[in-house]
C-alpha cells in the first residue's frame, strides 16, 4: 500500500467524491485557485470549476450559512473553515442552526453539510492559528465531530462524513497534516463514523485520545514499556458519537484511565470522559482517572518556550503514565 | 388575494384570543404587515420559489399554502404541527411541501440560508428564487450583511423583504439605522434596491414580479424595503404601550392594510358588501373548524423527545430526506 501523509488522505477523500457525486460543493476561504491555506483542495478548481470550488468572501458566517442553505436545496456542501481559531463567527450558524434543523423540523429538513477545519499547535500559530475547538462542538447535539489521527481515517471519515445525512464537524490536526504518514489502502475507503481505535494494545493502563495527541501517546508508552509499564491507546476518531463501550472496555481490563488532550484543561472533552469513567466503571479503578491536558491559559503563545509549556508531549504524557501506573 | 389577508387577520386575532384565554402560552404577530407579505406571495410560485420566513410572516405562509389548521396546530403545540410538531414557539413557520424552510428564533440567520438556497439554484441550473423576510432589526445583523454581500457577488436570484414596521421590540428605527430606507444600502451591495408602501398590497405584488423577473432572468438579487405597521406589541409578553406614545398607536390604526384593500376592491366594483361577508364568514369559520381540531389533537409523545436528532433509519422514518433537495 502507499505510503501518504494525512493531508494527502483529506485531498483524496475531497477528490473522489467530488468525481462520484455532483452534488458535492466545496467552499471556503482562499480553497480555488490556491487550492487552500495548507493545499487541502489543491487541484479541484483546476478540475471541477470555480462554481463547485468556490472561493467565498473572507465571512465565516455566511460560509456556513450559505453552506447550510445550499444543503436545504440538494447540495453536498463542505465548508473550508480556513483555521478552527476563525470559526467562531460561525457558531450560530453551526449551534442554532446546522444542529437543530433536523430536531426541530421533527425530520421534515435535513443539512447535510460538512465543516472541515485545520486545529491545533505546535506550528508557531500563536493564539489565533493554534487552537483546539472539539469541547464547543462536542457539546452541541445534533453534530458529529470527527478528528481523524491517520490519513487512512482522515480519507475514510471524510468520505463517510460527505455521505453522512447530518452535519459533521470535520477537524484536522495541522501539524499532523505532513508530519503524520501512513499507508492508505486502495480502492473506496468508507471508515465508520463512531467506533474508536486501538493503536496500541496493553493490559497496566488505558490512555484515551485524539488528533495529533494520539501520536503522543503512542511514543509516550514506547518509552513507559521499558520501564515495564504495558499501556493500552485509544485514538477516538469521533467525540461525537462517542465509542463509550470501546473505552469502558479496555478499563476494565487495565484499571487505569489516562485522558490526554491538546485544548485546555477545564471543560475540555477529557472532562466528559472522564466522568464516563467515574460513574460507568468505578468498579474497575484502581486509580484516580488523570488527565494530561494545556493549562488553563486563554491560548497558545507564539514565542517557543511558552509554545512548549503550553503544549501536551511525550515527555509529560509519559510522566503521567508513571504515576499513573505507580498509584 | 383579499381572501388570504382576511383569513391570516382572523387566524391572528384569534391567537391572541387564545393567549388571553390562557391556551396559548405565547403568540407573536404580523397583524399590520398582511399587505406586504401577501402582495409579495402573489409574485411567487409556490412549490417553486423559496421563503426563509421570520416570525411574523403568517399571510406570506398562508398565502403559499400554510392552513389555518396547519397553523393552529402550531399555536396549540400538537405533533400534527407542520413546522416543527410542536417543537418551536408558534410561528416559527415551516413548511416543506410549500418550499418554506424551517426557521429558528435567531434573527437573520435565515438570509443566508436564502443565499445558498439560491446559490445551489444556480448551480444545478433550476429556475427557482430564493425569497427571505427579516424585520428591519435585523438589518442591524453581521449575517443579514453577508448574505446580501454574498447574493450580490454571485447575481442570484434572491429577493430580500425587510418588513420595516419602525419598532424592534422597542428599539426605534432612528437608533437602528442611519437611513430613512434601509433599500438605500442595496446600491453599496450592488444589488437593486426598492422602497415599498408595504401597506399597498398591489403596490408590493408590482415590487416583488419585477424582483422575481430580475432574479429569474439572471438580473441578480433585490432589496425590498416595505414599510409596514405593526399594531400589537412585539409578542404576548410585551406592551407597546410602555414604549410607545398614545397618538402613535391611535394613528397605526389608520394605516390598516386590509381595510384599504377592501376599500380599493370595493371602490373598483370588485367586491360587495355581502360578497365580503361571505368571505369573512368563511374565514371565520376556516379559523374555529382549525382551533377545534387543533384542541382535540394529540399532545406529542414525551418519548419522541429524543427523536430526529440525526437522521433515523427509513424504516422508522418514512421519506426522511438528505437535504431539502426534491
Amino acid at each position: 500500500m502507499p505510503v501518504k501523509t494525512l493531508i494527502e488522505g483529506v485531498r483524496e477523500a475531497l477528490a473522489e467524491e467530488m468525481e462520484r457525486d455532483e452534488r458535492v460543493w466545496v467552499l471556503g476561504e482562499d480553497v480555488g485557485r490556491k487550492g487552500g491555506v495548507f493545499l487541502a483542495t489543491e487541484g479541484l478548481h483546476g478540475r471541477y470549476g470555480e462554481g463547485r470550488v468556490l472561493d467565498t468572501p473572507l465571512a465565516e458566517s455566511s460560509i456556513v450559512g450559505v453552506a447550510i442553505g445550499a444543503a436545504l436545496n440538494g447540495l453536498i456542501p463542505v465548508a473550508e473553515i480556513q483555521f478552527a481559531d476563525f470559526i467562531h463567527p460561525a457558531f450560530d450558524q453551526i449551534v442554532s442552526e446546522a444542529a437543530r434543523i433536523r430536531y426541530r423540523s421533527n425530520g421534515d429538513w435535513g443539512c447535510p453539510i460538512v465543516i472541515r477545519a485545520p486545529f491545533g499547535g505546535g506550528v508557531h500559530g500563536g493564539l489565533y492559528h493554534s487552537q483546539s475547538v472539539e469541547a464547543f462542538y462536542a457539546h452541541v447535539p445534533g453534530l458529529k465531530v470527527v478528528i481523524p489521527s491517520t490519513p487512512a481515517d482522515a480519507k475514510g471519515l471524510l468520505k463517510t462524513a460527505i455521505r453522512d445525512p447530518d452535519p459533521v464537524m470535520f477537524f484536522e490536526h495541522k501539524k499532523a497534516y505532513r508530519l503524520i504518514k501512513g499507508e492508505i489502502p486502495d480502492g473506496e475507503l468508507l471508515t465508520p463514523i463512531g467506533p474508536a481505535a486501538v493503536r496500541r494494545e496493553g493490559t497496566g493502563l488505558t490512555c484515551v485520545s485524539w488528533g495529533l495527541m494520539v501520536h503522543h501517546c503512542l511514543e509516550a508508552a514506547e518509552a513507559v514499556a521499558a520501564d515495564g509499564i504495558s499501556a493500552e491507546v485509544i485514538d477516538l476518531r469521533t467525540l461525537r458519537p462517542l465509542d463509550r463501550e470501546a473505552i469502558l472496555r479496555s478499563v476494565e481490563k487495565t484499571a487505569r484511565a489516562l485522558v490526554v488532550h491538546e485544548d485546555n484543561l477545564t471543560g475540555g472533552f477529557g472532562a466528559e470522559i472522564a466522568a464516563i469513567i467515574a460513574q460507568e466503571g468505578f468498579g474497575h479503578l484502581d486509580a484516580p482517572v488523570t488527565r494530561v491536558a494545556a493549562p488553563d491559559v486563554p491560548a497558545m503563545p507564539f514565542n517557543h518556550p511558552q509554545e512548549e509549556a503550553f503544549l501536551p508531549n511525550p515527555e509529560k504524557i509519559a510522566a503521567a503514565m508513571r504515576k499513573l501506573a505507580a498509584y | 388575494m383579499y381572501r388570504h389577508m382576511v383569513l391570516a387577520r382572523a387566524l391572528d386575532r384569534r391567537m391572541w384570543v387564545l393567549n388571553r384565554q390562557g391556551k396559548a402560552p405565547f403568540v407573536i404577530s404580523g397583524q399590520g404587515h398582511e399587505a406586504a407579505q401577501v402582495g409579495a406571495a402573489a409574485a411567487l410560485r409556490p412549490g417553486v420559489d423559496w421563503l426563509a420566513p421570520y416570525y411574523r410572516d403568517l399571510a406570506f405562509c398562508v398565502a403559499l399554502g400554510m392552513t389555518a389548521r396547519d397553523f393552529m396546530m402550531g399555536v396549540f403545540a400538537r405533533t400534527e404541527d407542520p413546522s416543527s410538531a410542536g417543537r418551536q414557539m408558534p410561528s416559527h413557520f415551516g413548511l416543506r411541501r410549500a418550499r418554506i424552510i424551517t426557521t429558528s428564533s435567531v434573527v437573520a440567520t435565515q438570509v443566508v440560508h436564502a443565499a445558498g438556497i439560491a446559490y445551489a439554484a444556480k448551480l444545478r441550473q433550476l429556475d427557482e428564487v430564493a425569497v427571505t423576510c427579516v424585520g428591519e432589526g435585523s438589518t442591524s445583523k453581521g449575517d443579514w450583511h453577508e448574505a446580501l454581500n454574498f447574493a450580490a457577488v454571485h447575481r442570484l436570484p434572491f429577493i430580500c423583504i425587510v418588513q420595516d414596521n419602525d419598532y424592534a421590540i422597542s428599539v426605534p428605527h432612528r437608533l437602528q439605522m442611519g437611513v430613512e430606507s434601509v433599500a438605500e444600502r442595496a446600491q453599496g451591495y450592488g444589488m437593486a434596491g426598492a422602497t415599498v408602501d408595504g401597506g399597498d398590497v398591489l403596490a408590493m405584488y408590482d415590487a416583488t414580479r419585477e424582483a422575481v423577473e430580475r432574479a429569474r432572468s439572471g438580473g441578480g438579487p433585490t432589496l425590498i424595503d416595505a414599510k409596514v405597521a405593526r399594531f400589537t406589541s412585539h409578542s404576548s409578553d410585551d406592551d407597546q404601550r410602555r414604549y410607545r406614545p398614545q397618538e402613535e398607536l391611535e394613528a397605526l390604526l389608520r394605516r390598516d392594510p386590509l381595510e384599504r384593500f377592501r376599500n380599493y376592491l370595493v371602490d373598483e366594483g370588485l367586491l360587495t358588501d355581502d360578497s365580503d361577508e361571505r368571505v369573512q364568514q368563511e374565514c371565520t369559520a376556516e379559523v374555529d373548524e382549525a382551533v377545534r381540531a387543533a384542541e382535540a389533537a394529540p399532545h406529542p409523545d414525551a418519548a419522541d423527545l429524543e427523536r430526529h436528532v440525526f437522521a433515523e433509519p427509513p424504516s422508522s422514518s418514512e421519506g426522511e430526506g438528505r437535504g431539502g433537495g426534491d
